[in-house]
């Protein structure tokens, strides 16, 4: 239960870095955390005690326990896709940051007048 | 003259010796996804890691003679479409994604059925696609000026 | 499962000093620690594949957010104020947040029996029915295939978004 509620703080450090902070690469390591966050408790929830890794090997009896394998397979593609947002997300930050010389939200709001 | 890019020989000779070893690892891992933890994605990522690093080493010119940018792009567009094939050909049998080809032995490469090829086509795609994205990236200029090393562009 | 409370706390603290430092690149490389914290997390909660995926990708991460900021970095950058006032509502949130979260935990199984209705036809029938010995890559690309297929049209998709807001053909100089 303690490791449930200590995501969710995870969560929540980078929900203040996507919202409070104004610089645009803090915003995006503030979306990694939350990515991370969120992952990590769903893995937690499908998690057994005294549980085989969910890899067959030969000779392996029909008893074996395994830790649940549906979670792990969906995180999986959960990880790539949020490599792909953070790719996305750092060519946008790089295209403002030329057009308007600084990553502060502010300051680019006040550039444009 | 040309002027010499990349980092020093040392840094090159050492990349020489262990780029290889690096994609070997990653066709090893996305080829036995079906026996042992890996498969096309973590493969698919280890490749575009060796081909940065060769990137990093060499400069922009020494990676344009093993994969441009161009080429990057279509093996993406490739792995994607040849996923999607996989799919389709299910709908032959019976059904969409239907695994068709016969499992085969336990524990040996050759079970799954239809496992490896589609392990291979993420492999290509994602390797291929995050290597044009750091291509894309890395020969940007600071000032907005795209030097020109983006093969294929033209 | 001691071991499990100390990274995560790890990673917490991790997590506060990449949000918190002034640079930007010291921030990166404390995300990084973030990363690697949840390598070992995932091998210890007995799941190699992702410990592997999470591996690679963490450090492709790195190198994407280190080509941001290495070059364009300024020092004047750092010295930002916040505005107070979406401190405050953030700390509303966050306490909102954690107080139904702790609420909706009374209705979870608990930590280390899982409730697996599906996972147990998975694990009894992915040897027979698609023979591979890897359960996780069999719901990946078997059992659930079609969900792969989404996951690579979006990446499909952010790659072709993130080359054509690069790219140089067809911008105004």
């Amino acid at each position: 239960m303690t490791l449930y509620f200590m995501t969710f703080i995870l969560f929540c450090i980078g929900m203040y870095a996507l919202v409070v902070k104004k610089n645009l690469v803090k915003k995006i390591i503030g979306l990694v955390i939350i990515e991370n966050a969120v992952n990590l408790f769903l893995i937690l929830v499908g998690f057994r005690f005294d549980a085989e890794a969910p890899i067959l090997e030969e000779g392996m009896g029909k008893m074996v326990a395994f830790v649940d394998p549906l979670p792990q397979a969906m995180i999986l593609t959960s990880i790539v896709i949020g490599l792909g947002v953070v790719a996305l997300l750092v060519a946008i930050a790089i295209r403002i940051y030329e057009k308007y010389g600084t990553f502060d939200i502010s300051q680019i709001r006040e550039l444009r007048g | 003259m040309k002027e010499e890019q990349g980092m020093s020989i040392l840094v090159k000779r050492i990349t020489r010796m262990t780029v290889s070893l690096i994609l070997l690892y990653g066709f090893y891992i996305a080829l036995h996804g079906h026996l042992s933890p890996g498969g096309g994605f973590a493969g698919g990522v280890i490749f575009a890691l060796s081909m940065i690093h060769i990137t990093l080493a060499f400069g922009a010119e020494g990676v344009k003679e093993i994969m441009s940018k161009a080429k990057a792009s279509f093996l993406e567009s490739a792995g994607a479409l040849l996923f999607l094939l996989i799919g389709v050909s299910g709908i032959l049998s019976g059904a969409f994604f239907l695994n068709f080809l016969p499992t085969g032995y336990e524990f040996r490469f050759f079970s799954g059925g239809t496992m490896i090829f589609s392990n291979m086509a993420i492999f290509i795609k994602v390797g291929a696609g995050l290597f044009a994205v750091f291509v894309v990236l890395a020969f940007l200029g600071p000032e907005g000026h795209t030097e020109d090393n983006d093969g294929g562009e033209k | 499962m001691i071991e499990l409370h100390i990274i995560l706390f790890f990673m917490i603290l991790a997590a506060l000093i990449a949000v918190e430092m002034r640079g930007l690149l010291n921030s990166v490389i404390a995300l990084g620690a973030v990363g690697m914290g949840l390598v070992l997390q995932f091998l210890l909660l007995r799941a190699p594949d992702l410990a592997i995926v999470q591996l690679v990708v963490e450090i492709l991460i790195l190198i994407l957010l280190i080509r941001a900021t290495v070059k364009l970095d300024r020092p004047s950058e750092s010295t930002l104020k916040e505005n107070w006032a979406y401190v405050l509502c953030l700390l509303l949130f966050a306490g909102v947040f954690l107080w139904f979260g702790y609420r909706a935990l009374e209705g979870l199984p608990l930590f280390g029996a899982p409730e697996m209705n599906v996972s147990d036809y998975y694990i009894s029938n992915a040897m027979e029915q698609t023979g591979a010995a890897n359960i996780v890559t069999s719901i990946l690309l078997d059992f659930r295939a079609y969900d792969t297929l989404g996951e690579v049209t979006v990446l499909f998709t952010s790659i072709v978004g993130a080359i054509a807001v690069l790219r140089k053909i067809g911008r105004k100089q």
